[in-house]
């Protein structure tokens, strides 16, 4: 609304240099022609990778033969009827969603608890160094961060089984007792995210006017009371905007993650493997791509649903926080 | 700092009896604030510090006593393994850095360009160009079509395998440029136009360098984004000469992992698998970001809250 307000003035000021006949389509490229030159390559980049790929979706609903391509014999929901027949249809859709529902939920108290404490602080110096300490598990891979699991928990040298060693206790095997991984997988993404998290809280903290705080100072307000009546009730629309995003991502395991940290280890499979895995691994292992075409297609449409939803819920009550 | 200092000793004033609880109290959380932020800022970093230490342990030692963050031999050779002549490593470094270099440079050249278009008034179908690189962010076809794709361009087992998938290009980067663009008044373009500057020299010579932190933002994001991914290797690489850092990583577990189940020995194409020098090779693959992680903490942080607070 404002925007199209703003361009309407901004057409009326310099009256003189702008036509103003209207123009079709030919003569607004033409005018325009090297800020349109300038886009072509992001176009042309999204283009080839998001929309030439529709018509793959078509191998989802065919027995795929590498020599006809897109052009394989039509077999309606086979494929589909396949997945969801067996086992994995309920095991994948359940572990990508009671993981990142788990991760959402402890991730966000984690990480509003984090900035809380932070912005208490009141020492410059010490709030940068360990903010950056708790920041850089963030941008290191987890291909590394599969590493450091190894290093602790490696049954052979592992830090944490010589401890059990070290006090007479058996050591354990984490890589083949899939009941671990659960906290072990929590530990792991909070341990990873929570410090980038909290920089977004933290900011939206700093942003709330010190005057508040001031006043509930004086009026004996303690830091308890501060915390719950002034930060959390102004924290709670980014904590909803954040909450809505993350939720329109639900039906995404994070492939980078579960990848490395899993890999084939088949004993953890039934807690720890999500779509995205499951999608690779049928369509490495089986060379079917129509069966790994239709899983993703599923994950597609769901996940779809969900993103274009939430994105609407967020445009509704938090405008400012849409990103369309 | 010192405005709030005065408030506390007015409030103290005020009230004797309240200072002493809330102060005693507010020393007793103060000290539970702290050591909170202490013990999550170490278990951050002692992950790193073990990995750095087994690194430099001498391998009789970790075969012996495990990880340990006080091993009872050191030693170097780790290193000296990863550098010498039939290590695979090097020239995954230079692979991946080259990559890295390339794919940035391109991906924030191409991000700039579409979000300067997006941003810019005159542009009259650019609410219609938002919403074709909108529909991308909220579905995507997945998998197979992205990995036929990328083979049918020609990129497969080549370094443009690692540069062109899935890296080159995020709508997410354009949006972020985009809105900061829109920050920029309009009045310095049309001031540049009324004094004679073309299209070229506007979008080049006065917006590009006034955008300058966000491209650096942006950059950063897609230069971690390819340091880090290892996507790309796993699906498209098969040849060893083109493996990234991230990939003869995931390699060389995966390969001792095998041979521990097995009890077999690995194929001889990557070096024997030790402890210590997987360790060395995580440390140096962490090298350049521990190197810039000062610089890239200063943008990243910005860029963050910028996209995450602002959409």
């Amino acid at each position: 609304m404002n925007r199209s307000e703003a361009v309407k003035t901004k057409q009326n000021l310099p009256k003189k240099d702008l036509p103003k006949k209207k123009t079709n389509v030919f003569q607004e490229l033409w005018r325009n022609k090297f800020l349109y030159i300038l886009a072509v390559p992001a176009m042309v980049y999204v283009f080839v990778y998001s929309y030439a790929s529709l018509p793959y979706v078509a191998i989802a609903f065919e027995k795929f033969n590498y020599k006809t391509g897109i052009l394989s014999p039509f077999v309606g929901f086979d494929n589909f009827k396949y997945f969801f027949q067996s086992s994995w249809a309920w095991l994948v859709t359940r572990n990508t969603l009671v993981i990142n529902v788990v991760f959402l939920i402890f991730g966000t108290i984690f990480a509003v608890l984090l900035a809380i404490i932070l912005n208490e602080i009141k020492k410059k110096k010490f709030l940068k160094i360990t903010q950056s300490t708790m920041l850089f598990p963030y941008f290191i891979s987890w291909v590394i961060v599969s590493y450091m699991l190894q290093g602790l928990l490696g049954t052979e040298n592992g830090l944490i089984n010589n401890l059990i060693a070290n006090f007479g206790g058996d050591k354990t095997n984490f890589y083949s007792t899939p009941s671990y991984w659960y906290p072990i997988l929590l530990i792991l993404h909070i341990w990873k995210n929570t410090g980038y998290t909290a920089i977004i809280y933290l900011a939206a903290i700093t942003g709330i006017d010190e005057g508040l705080y001031e006043a509930a100072y004086i009026d004996g307000a303690t830091r308890m009371k501060r915390i719950r009546y002034i930060t959390l009730p102004l924290l709670m629309p980014t904590i909803c905007i954040m909450t809505l995003m993350s939720i329109g991502k639900i039906f995404y395991g994070d492939f980078g993650m579960f990848y490395a940290i899993i890999r084939d280890n088949s004993s953890l499979m039934p807690i720890a493997e999500v779509i995205d895995t499951y999608v690779y691994r049928t369509f490495k292992n089986t060379g079917d791509p129509g069966l790994s075409m239709a899983i993703g297609l599923y994950q597609s449409v769901v996940g779809f649903i969900l993103v274009f939803t939430s994105n609407r819920v967020v445009k509704k009550f938090f405008p400012e926080g849409a990103l369309f | 700092m010192t405005g709030e200092n005065a408030q506390k000793s007015l409030a103290i004033k005020n009230d004797k009896n309240n200072k002493i609880k809330s102060g005693t109290a507010d020393t007793v959380q103060q000290i539970i604030i702290y050591t909170i932020v202490v013990l999550f800022s170490l278990m951050c970093l002692l992950p790193f510090v073990l990995v750095i230490i087994v690194s430099l342990t001498e391998e009789k030692s970790i075969t012996m006593n495990g990880y340990s963050f006080l091993p009872t031999h050191w030693s170097t050779s780790a290193y000296k393994m990863l550098f010498s002549p039939n290590s695979s490593v090097p020239r995954a470094y230079y692979v991946t850095g080259v990559a890295t270099i390339i794919g940035t440079l391109i991906a924030a050249l191409i991000t700039f360009g579409a979000g300067y278009t997006l941003a810019n008034k005159q542009c009259k179908y650019r609410n219609a160009l938002s919403l074709y690189f909108y529909i991308p962010m909220v579905f995507s076809a997945g998998l197979v079509p992205w990995y036929m794709i990328s083979k049918s361009i020609g990129a497969y087992d080549n370094l443009a395998a690692l540069i062109v998938p899935s890296l080159l290009f995020s709508p997410f980067n354009m949006f972020l440029v985009r809105n900061f663009v829109r920050g920029i008044p309009n009045e310095l373009n049309e001031s540049a136009r009324i004094d004679g500057a073309g299209e070229v020299k506007i979008a080049f010579s006065i917006y590009l360098p006034l955008c300058l932190p966000v491209i650096a933002t942006v950059a950063l994001f897609y230069a971690i984004g390819y340091w880090n991914n290892y996507f790309n290797a796993v699906m498209l690489i098969n040849d060893k000469e083109y493996y990234s850092l991230q990939m003869l990583l995931f390699k060389i577990q995966s390969e001792l992992t095998a041979m521990q189940h097995l009890a077999v020995g690995t194929s001889n194409s990557i070096s024997p698998p030790r402890e210590s020098f997987k360790m060395a090779t995580s440390v140096v693959t962490m090298g350049p970001i521990i190197l810039l992680y000062p610089f890239l903490q200063k943008y990243f942080v910005k860029g963050m809250v910028v996209g995450a607070v602002k959409g």
